[in-house]
């Protein structure tokens, strides 16, 4: 207890330390005059103009159609399998509703996955379709939260930059030699690359074993630094060569928050109000930490209906035990839950762990940091969904004293608020909407793999995750219908774009005003109080919104456990 | 206005004119094109070729191998051992077979789930009865619930002790040496902090095999 204790504590301070040189390191690359010889070579490829300044309808405009573009090709790729090399494993291509679903998720950071990866794609789609796709959605986010601050960060200007350098500079300054470097540890640690599909083995007890191989390295290090998560196996990052040692399980986990964290770093730097960046920092460390204690627990503490069919869950120097159904021997409790906790809080979703097999307080977890969407938070999204909080709060608290509320210097008037209030209530209408109407259609019976609480909390899970682009799934629900693939597609756009433009178009509103100074009624939003009321109007918000449900599912769930309800 | 000119566009003028959307598209298609081939080609391929340099063992997937070059598995996935003479991995839930490593999955079933409690207190039984407990002894967690891969290579050592007694049995080793063989292949926490004391089944059942071959009639008794 103490061991996994101090494990996590360990964790925070690495994470902390890398959050300080990442943050510096993106602060650079976001306001850096020189253009690097790559970055200019890639200009001219595209035909841009890198001096172009760019309003944030053009600046969003841009992200979106070169979006468009990306899903549009990685979609062709996978309809196209057939016809591509590397494909050992003779896997047919996908359906038109499960390419679409694919393509959506990736280009959106989502990575949900409505298929198995060994069971679907070949070497050559993992790598030119999948892995394409992202780098493509985790830069995109990073490059938006870097117009996004600047747009914070100017007034009297009617630009937040150009989308073209700031897409092009995360790619090669960070997220390609980044990416390079950890695939690099990753096969020393074990993991396979290899073009070859698989290895024919004969096992001690005579058994032939087909054992699936490909490009994973590559694959699994931009899949954490890039918050993405898809796997390149069915079982992601439980499967062995997806995740072979402790090691690499602590490396995931800093990977996935690294930039998250580091943003709140280059924010406080880019304008000039590093307190304000830490406030956002503790912000997410505090939630953090609550959620992490609320899963370790959980799951430490088993599930009491297998101790009453015998099992020996007791922790001991022997065996970590707790609730090890879907988890992995090598990490335990502890490197499980720490898992769980960072994959739903950094919305990267891939998951080292069946989080079906979850306790119920243990799957409460999960849904509620992807409902809240902002404790850390995906790769650039997550700095903007909790600076979107932070313009609620002020304007809360400059309700109750009676004052214009400010932020960063700038009056936050009615057009700032509809579109954050647009922001706002996109996701819980995503969720709650598609929830219900999955729950009514009349097929969805036949895809679950658990029913009563636990089979609503499936539903539940799939669209939370994809609204909040996470892609973690509870994975007993068959999600490969045309309804849930088209469905699950819509909300992860939903989710994706109506919350990420209108926040662009906030920052391009308060580039344009001009800075007042701050008086005796301006609320100061650098200061922990300021954190703790951040914290307790995302938890307000959150809990109002999806308290009932959560009531349904998990809530349910957990007081049946413990009056031994088995559900048939 | 009064916007100072910034330093990284000083032709161009200080505001943004509005330019026509279609302007976007070229770059847009070429932009995809373009960072495919090198995210979804270069730095793969690049990756590949680096790595099979460094690690050549590993990036071909840590397969073990016979003398006579025959692949026996990967040191990092599990297999599937029902004889009695060899120590047995965690129940795998992939699909179709067990530890089928062309189709990783765990159970998926939920907490309060009736089949999940069923097939655990099933699993209880037949761990007792194959090591001979008694009847209310309490069973290691990791040796009746399914992992999340389907593949996991480990077992704990609470595991490991249970099992070693019908092992030495099996083979007609002394259990001393069933443990020395334990011993040497567990792991203990990355710096003492991260993962969970482990038995590596596939390395030990291999080790077993070097140790002494067991007469085929005590083999041939316990297979199920």
């Amino acid at each position: 207890m103490e061991i996994h204790i101090t494990g996590f504590a360990l964790i925070l301070i690495a994470m902390s330390g890398l959050a300080v040189l990442m943050g510096r390191w993106l602060a650079a690359t976001f306001e850096g005059q020189r253009h690097w010889r790559l970055e200019r070579l890639s200009y001219r490829i595209l035909g841009i103009d890198p001096a172009e300044r760019m309003s944030w309808a053009r600046y969003g405009l841009a992200l979106l159609l070169s979006n468009a573009a990306m899903m549009a090709l990685a979609y062709l790729l996978l309809r196209a399998q057939g016809l591509l090399p590397w494909n050992g494993l003779g896997n047919a291509a996908q359906t038109p509703d499960l390419a679409f679903n694919t393509a959506a998720s990736f280009i959106t950071n989502t990575n949900w996955q409505a298929y198995g990866g060994e069971g679907s794609l070949s070497n050559a789609t993992q790598m030119l379709a999948i892995t394409f796709l992202m780098f493509c959605g985790a830069t995109a986010g990073v490059a938006a939260a870097g117009g996004f601050i600047r747009g914070l960060a100017r007034a009297n200007s009617q630009d937040i930059g150009n989308y073209w350098v700031d897409f092009m500079r995360v790619l090669w300054r960070v997220m390609l030699p980044l990416s390079f470097i950890m695939a690099l540890v990753y096969v020393w640690q074990g993991m396979p690359q290899t073009l070859a599909s698989q290895a024919l083995a004969t096992t001690l007890e005579g058994a032939q074993q087909h054992i699936v191989l490909g490009p994973v390295a590559s694959f699994e290090s931009i899949k954490h630094i890039g918050t993405n998560g898809g796997g390149f196996f069915n079982a992601n990052a439980a499967h062995p060569f997806e995740n072979p040692t402790p090691l690499s399980n602590a490396l995931h986990i800093l990977s996935m928050l690294l930039i998250p964290s580091a943003l709140t770093v280059a924010f406080g730097l880019m304008l000039a109000r590093r307190r304000q960046g830490w406030v956002f920092f503790g912000a997410f460390v505090l939630m953090f930490i609550g959620f992490l204690a609320l899963v370790y627990g959980a799951e430490q503490s088993g599930n009491p209906l297998l101790r009453q069919a015998g099992a020996d869950q007791s922790l001991s120097s022997t065996q970590a035990g707790g609730n090890m159904e879907g988890k992995e021997l090598r990490f335990g409790i502890a490197g499980t839950a720490l898992f769980v906790t960072t994959t739903t809080a950094a919305t990267t979703g891939s998951v080292n762990a069946m989080h079906d097999s979850l306790t119920p307080m243990g799957g409460f977890v999960p849904l509620a940091q992807m409902m809240l969407n902002c404790v850390f938070g995906g790769d650039g999204v997550g700095l903007i969904n909790l600076i979107q909080y932070a313009i609620l709060t002020v304007f809360l608290a400059g309700m109750m004293i009676g004052r214009t509320p400010e932020f960063l210097g700038k009056k936050i008037e009615a057009r700032e608020m509809k579109l954050v209030m647009l922001s706002v209530l996109a996701h819980p209408a995503s969720i709650l909407g598609f929830t219900a109407l999955a729950t009514l259609w009349p097929d969805t019976n036949a895809s679950l793999n658990n029913h009563g609480a636990h089979g609503f909390a499936e539903i539940l899970y799939a669209y939370t995750s994809a609204t909040a682009n996470n892609g973690s799934a509870f994975a007993g629900l068959n999600a490969n219908t045309p309804f849930f693939n088209t469905t699950i597609g819509l909300a992860m756009l939903i989710g994706r774009y109506l919350t990420l433009l209108p926040l662009l178009a906030v920052a391009g509103s308060l580039a344009s005003k001009k800075t007042v100074t701050e008086g005796p009624g301006t609320f100061p939003t650098a200061t922990p109080l300021f954190m703790f009321l951040l914290v307790f109007v995302v938890l307000i918000v959150g809990g109002l919104t999806f308290l009932p449900a959560l009531a349904l599912g998990p809530v349910v769930e957990q007081l049946q456990m413990h009056a031994g309800y088995l559900q048939p | 206005m009064t916007t100072p000119t910034p330093p990284l566009a000083p032709i161009f003028s200080a505001n943004p004119a509005p330019k026509a959307w279609t302007g976007l598209l070229g770059p847009s298609l070429r932009c995809a094109v373009f960072v495919a081939l090198v995210t979804g080609l270069a730095y793969p391929l690049s990756t590949t070729g680096v790595a099979q340099l460094l690690w050549p063992e590993q990036a071909a997937g840590s397969l073990l191998t016979q003398h006579d070059g025959r692949i026996i598995g990967s040191r990092l996935i599990g297999q599937n051992f029902t004889q009695a003479q060899y120590f047995h991995p965690r129940p795998s839930h992939s699909a179709a077979t067990p530890y089928n490593a062309a189709a990783s999955s765990g159970s998926n079933l939920g907490p309060t789930n009736k089949a999940l409690f069923e097939t655990v207190a099933q699993r209880i039984a037949a761990y007792r009865a194959s090591n001979g407990l008694a009847a209310d002894a309490a069973v290691p967690v990791d040796a009746v619930t399914a992992s999340a891969s389907g593949l996991d290579p480990d077992i704990s050592p609470a595991n490991a002790q249970l099992q070693a007694p019908r092992i030495a049995q099996a083979r007609g080793l002394p259990l001393a040496t069933v443990q020395a063989l334990i011993a040497q292949h567990s792991q203990g926490r990355w710096l003492g902090l991260f993962g969970e004391p482990r038995v590596h089944v596939l390395p030990l059942n291999l080790a077993l095999d070097t140790v002494a071959t067991p007469t085929a009639a005590s083999g041939a008794d316990h297979e199920q």
